[in-house]
């Protein structure tokens, strides 16, 4: 009897598959530091400030999602709600001259690098007073005065970028280094493999940083990269690092050390950080690639929850200090929705505005 | 004046710009030990060194890239690639990002960048290493696109272009490196960006031509002058932003026009520069402007083929011809 010929597979199959009811979680989270605040060398106010700094991201987004169903802007809306303690603990390792850049899913880190509620809330509803004028939207929340240097809109396109800031850091001889963050959906991508190369061979002293998140859009890591993605560091010679992106704590304490050991030996490092993203890739995703148990796992581990408790547990703060706290932020938020809502949009002869550094031309203008 | 190569203009910009200032570089591959793939950056690593003239491997996107965020930082990168051809490969650093930075960050950087190296076809190196891309660049805010034809132009337009706040795209072909021409001497020689140069006059018809194009447009306007035809020859030398201003009093004068591009037809410098005449020159024309540019048609290998593919003297004159009625 003829054998029955099998239906070819290509990309391994998703949710399709049976698992009996178990959680196929698409990350694995490596345990956190058991180190507390004062052995990692964060003083009391600093712990607060990373609740502070967390929870704003927190309702910053959660204020954004509400105003774009409301309608009040258009555009993709990528949300960072879940990976907040990575922002968060990276900004407190690295001095405040060193290089940020990240994709589009970039609000919290414009937060943390001292975009104002106002500044971010005014580019997403496209005005003037936004931080990129109303020219960039949700993708590209940018304050390079302050080494921000950008959200980017292409997978994996500012991972070059990236090595060239910290070229031009190693050209000057500043002592200042790069950090690169990106999803685990750019792992994938080829401009991840000439970087790493390029940067590894010329001891660029750059970090790149994988937020393995878990999903690139909607296709789980284990169906769109194979093996372990912080092993790949391996294949060209490059330190690397694998901690957990949910604790803020672990962020800085290793985001430290790696930041030391470049700066130090201008050195670059691949480091994945594995976290989980709440919310859908962008406002129009609807979620069917997981299951809810898996979302109700990660929601247990929820990075401003676990600074809360800490800083309740150990004392740090009273229920009340965190209550205003919340309720300042809350305020901040509410104000800079306020003021998003009525500070006005670009003057029309905007549009041509910002094009050239140098002499403008605009063909056929007329 | 000083003879020489187009290749010795294009060092001398590039020294004479990595002297005035620190933050100048060159990379790109074989650029430096090697001494240039087509010996543009020769001398230069002995002279600034390792730091200052880098090799790199065959990754256009990723050093194209490298130089995008160094130019974001205040450094003034000078990208060599081998042949545009080989640049498409680092479009998206191109395209998407060093055209687009600054305005989608509402002026926050610029990218103070120069990609360079040779344009188009060089001979019988088949359909990916034959393609002119100086109007597919053309296409793109914020892009400068220089496509000079002689040493001088060569020499002036790249102390422009490195110096430039912005991203400029500038086009040299394997065929012409060797060629020489008289060079200003005049110290720090700069040539404007943007700015034509009619470079033979006529009375008779326009002919636009630069790069490559502009030697045999002016074959061309040698064999006419035996039939009594004067053509005037404009050498744009800029692809944008393009002067079309220099053009429009030349047919102010001559009432004819045949655009030579040695790009493909669609969307192409001929055909924009076409449409931009007819607009604003219609009262003006004698004759419908007529274009003298590749086919719609991969570059074939074979020679005979590849002759016939080649904008020559003979279309040239072919449709100087046909705009004068002849």
């Amino acid at each position: 009897m003829a054998k029955k010929k099998q239906e070819a597979v290509f990309t391994p199959i998703g949710l399709n598959k049976n698992n009996n009811g178990k959680v196929d979680k698409s990350v694995e989270l490596p345990p956190a530091t058991k180190k507390k605040h004062k052995e990692l060398g964060l003083s009391d106010d600093d712990v607060i400030e990373m609740f502070d700094q967390m929870f704003l991201q927190r309702r910053f987004e959660e204020r954004a999602m509400q105003m774009y169903q409301k309608g009040k802007f258009g555009g993709f809306l990528h949300l960072y709600i879940g990976q907040e303690a990575i922002s968060t603990g990276t900004v407190f390792a690295l001095d405040d001259d060193d290089d940020i850049i990240t994709a589009y899913r970039d609000h919290g880190w414009g937060l943390v690098r001292g975009i104002t509620a106002k500044e971010g809330m005014a580019e997403l509803f496209g005005k003037a007073a936004g931080c990129s004028k109303g020219k960039g939207g949700s993708m590209h929340f940018a304050k390079t005065e302050n080494h921000f240097w950008g959200g980017y809109g292409i997978v994996g396109g500012h991972i070059p970028i990236a090595g060239g800031l910290a070229f031009a850091n190693k050209y000057n001889g500043n002592g200042q280094i790069s950090t690169c963050f990106f999803g685990d959906g750019a792992v994938d991508q080829g401009a991840l493999h000439e970087t790493l190369n390029m940067s590894q061979l010329w001891k660029l002293p750059c970090v790149y940083v994988v937020e393995n998140n878990g999903y690139s859009m909607g296709t789980a890591a284990n169906r769109h990269t194979v093996g372990e993605i912080h092993e790949r560091a391996k294949g060209y010679g490059m330190k690397s690092a694998l901690f957990n992106g949910m604790d803020a704590f672990t962020v800085y304490e290793n985001m430290k050390a790696i930041a030391d050991d470049v700066r130090e030996n201008s050195i670059p490092y691949f480091v994945e950080i594995r976290t989980y993203r709440y919310r859908g890739h962008s406002m129009s995703d609807p979620q069917k690639y997981r299951t809810k148990e898996e979302l109700e796992h990660y929601h247990k581990t929820d990075p401003i929850e676990r600074i809360k408790n800490y800083l309740l547990d150990e004392k740090i703060a009273k229920q009340k200090d965190l209550d205003a706290i919340m309720d300042r932020i809350e305020e901040e938020v509410l104000e800079a929705v306020k003021f998003a809502d009525e500070t006005p949009f670009p003057e029309p002869e905007e549009l041509y505005e910002d094009m050239f550094a140098g002499t403008p031309f605009i063909h056929d203008s007329k | 004046m000083a003879v020489l190569q187009f290749r010795e203009a294009l060092r001398d910009a590039i020294d004479e710009e990595m002297n005035r200032d620190e933050n100048v570089f060159i990379m790109g591959e074989e650029v430096a030990e090697y001494n240039g793939a087509y010996k543009v950056t020769e001398g230069l690593l002995d002279k600034y060194g390792f730091k200052r003239v880098i090799d790199t491997p065959i990754s256009e996107l990723g050093f194209a890239g490298i130089g995008v965020g160094a130019a974001m930082k205040g450094l003034r990168p000078i990208v060599e690639f081998m042949t545009f051809n080989f640049a498409v490969l680092a479009a998206d650093q191109i395209i998407n990002h060093a055209s687009k930075i600054r305005y989608m960050l509402g002026g926050q950087a610029s990218v103070p960048i120069v990609f360079r190296g040779p344009n188009a076809s060089a001979g019988q190196l088949g359909a990916t290493h034959s393609v002119a891309y100086d109007s597919m660049y053309a296409h793109f805010p914020g892009l400068s696109v220089i496509y000079p034809s002689e040493p001088d132009d060569a020499k002036g337009l790249l102390k422009s272009a490195i110096r430039n706040n912005d991203t400029v795209i500038f086009m040299e072909s394997e065929q012409m490196y060797g060629l020489k021409g008289e060079v200003s001497e005049e110290e720090d020689y700069i040539i404007p960006i943007g700015k034509a140069k009619v470079k033979r006059e006529g009375d008779d018809v326009t002919i636009v031509a630069t790069g490559k194009m502009y030697h045999i447009a002016k074959q061309a306007a040698q064999q006419l002058e035996k039939d009594g035809v004067e053509a005037e020859i404009i050498d744009p030398r800029t692809i944008k932003p393009f002067d079309l201003e220099t053009v429009i009093k030349s047919i102010k004068k001559t009432h004819r026009c045949v655009i030579v591009d040695e790009a493909h037809p669609f969307g192409g410098l001929a055909s924009e520069v076409g449409f931009l005449i007819q607009r604003e020159a219609f009262d003006y024309l004698d004759a419908p402007v007529l274009r003298v540019c590749l086919p719609d048609v991969c570059a074939p290998f074979s020679k005979p083929l590849f002759d016939l593919w080649l904008p020559d003297a003979k279309r040239i004159i072919e449709a100087v011809n046909a705009v004068m009625y002849r």
